[in-house]
């Protein structure tokens, strides 16, 4: 299991070894969110980096979750849709969204790293 | 440009229990505790929340023309309002348009006590100022009054504990007493469903009551977030979201609010704002309605999304919608053409470019709990 990575939309991906990625939202966005209610998952299909892959439902608001590169979407989590609030209880782990394809396997080594994004958090818990 | 938000008596106790704050109709207001807004709606509902609703606009009328002079600006019995009691009603304009609703209290003494929505009390000011000014004195306590609500199954085991004669109140009635040495206006009433209480307290002594319902084991901070699903699960409708000044009360389903004597049969008929094309509109059915949703799936169904036939033709549009706690299920208020308001009619809701089937249901939701004695 490698290190992950992260987006400025909160989302983080870990490459697996069989060249897929898994992505999920942070710790600090479940919290921002609140109790999830809901989850509507993607489709299998590519979609282009930054498209609205899927949508979280919370109890107060709607929050899009954008797709982080530009892929193919080939798994996605069948637990959330009896149990959304495994985004709260579990966000890095049981409360995954889906597995991709990377257009371009590369790219998800540039996007930010667990040091970046912590700065990126506190940058705007600052601002 | 930003503009510094007003902050009621109890600002600095929501930060320090960990309240996540956001502007609500100019306010710093905890949106919800670090409990969340689930368990909070929960809570309440099994035993008992405290909500700071200082934002809202607290009214005196006073002067033996006060409940004359209100009458002709609300479709409401106020002259014979006894006193003791709590009534609720809204404000008209000429089209039959809803300026606001409020809950007006008969104090004794020609005294009348009004709690108007935060963001229309300024403008709820004026309207009273310009129509009754020289009937009664009208004065504004917005900074001198807080308001305090405890709801919930266990608010009457609480606040009888430090005031033993409120467990006698039945729903609407309305009182003056001390709560733990406070001088308070109590009124058994609130915005959840539930029995409960609002508790109308001079604001330096706000806080103090605050922290001394806090400290009784049933009692947990509550903020906007499970006051909103706990008020649309009892089917009460939000000002600026279930009807507005576009909208009449027969339109929001709020006939049951119109006093019979003030209707067009009645002994006191017209004489508010509006009155006739009410009357018209009550006699000829309305066009649209406000009704109950129950989505058949588990997407919630915001405000602002459209509501279609089985053609997908858009009949309506939801004014107020989302998860439902205790219902454990989403639900939704909406407005809807009059001829589809039938319980069994079907409708869909158009929730990101896919239609979600909906029940037309009754409302509350869940059932009220209110004590009547």
């Amino acid at each position: 299991m490698s290190e992950l990575r992260f987006t400025e939309d909160h989302e983080w991906l870990r490459a697996e070894t069989d060249g897929s990625v898994t992505v999920g939202i942070t710790a600090f966005a479940q919290d921002a969110l609140g109790d999830v209610v809901f989850v509507q998952l993607p489709e299998l299909q590519s979609y282009e980096k930054g498209a609205e892959a899927a949508t979280v439902e919370s109890v107060k608001a709607a929050s899009g979750v954008y797709m982080p590169l530009d892929g193919e979407i080939v798994e996605t989590n069948p637990a959330l849709d009896a149990n959304p609030e495994l985004v709260n209880e579990d966000p890095l782990g049981q409360g995954w969204f889906f597995r991709f394809i990377p257009s371009n396997p590369d790219a998800v080594g540039q996007l930010l790293t667990q040091d970046a994004y912590d700065r990126l958090i506190k940058a705007n818990a600052e601002a | 440009m930003t503009t510094e938000l007003l902050k009621t008596p109890l600002n600095a106790l929501h930060r320090e229990r960990g309240a996540k704050m956001v502007e609500f109709a100019g306010y710093d207001m905890p949106v919800q505790y670090p409990a969340g807004v689930m368990k909070e709606h929960l809570h309440t509902r099994d035993q008992a929340g405290l909500f700071d609703v200082s934002h809202m606009g607290q009214i005196l009328l006073s002067g033996p023309n006060a409940a004359k002079a209100l009458e002709t600006l609300v479709p409401v019995d106020i002259i014979d309002l006894p006193v003791g009691m709590q009534r609720y009603a809204m404000f008209t304009n000429d089209n039959g348009g809803i300026l606001d609703d409020l809950m007006v209290a008969n104090l004794g003494n020609d005294q009348l006590m009004l709690v108007v929505n935060a963001a229309c009390k300024n403008e709820d000011l004026a309207h009273l100022q310009q129509h009754i000014g020289t009937q009664c004195e009208i004065t504004p306590l917005f900074d001198e009054r807080a308001l305090l609500a405890l709801q919930g199954p266990h608010a009457v085991t609480v606040l009888a504990r430090l005031a033993p004669e409120v467990a006698k109140m039945t729903f609407m009635q309305y009182t003056s007493t001390k709560i733990d040495g406070i001088n308070c206006y109590v009124s058994r009433s609130g915005y959840t469903g539930e029995d409960g209480y609002e508790i109308s307290v001079p604001a330096d002594k706000a806080e103090a009551l605050a922290r001394r319902l806090l400290a009784e084991p049933e009692v947990a901070p509550i903020g906007l977030g499970a006051r909103d699903s706990l008020r649309l699960e009892a089917g009460l409708c939000l000002y600026g979201h279930d009807m507005d000044i576009d909208t009449t009360p027969i339109e929001a389903s709020l006939l049951w609010a119109i006093s019979k004597v003030r209707r067009a049969d009645g002994a006191r008929s017209g004489g508010f704002p509006g009155a006739d094309a009410i009357f018209a509109q009550h006699q000829s059915g309305a066009a649209r309605k406000r009704v109950g949703l129950l989505p058949q799936e588990r997407t919630p169904v915001r405000e602002g999304a459209e509501i279609v036939d089985a053609e997908g033709t858009t009949i309506g549009t939801v004014c107020s919608g989302g998860f439902g706690p205790t219902l454990s299920a989403p639900l939704a208020m909406g407005y809807v053409d009059a001829r589809f308001t039938a319980l069994e009619t079907p409708v869909w809701a158009i929730v990101r470019g896919k239609k979600v089937r909906m029940h037309l249901t009754k409302m509350p939701f869940v059932p009220a709990r209110y004590f009547r004695g």
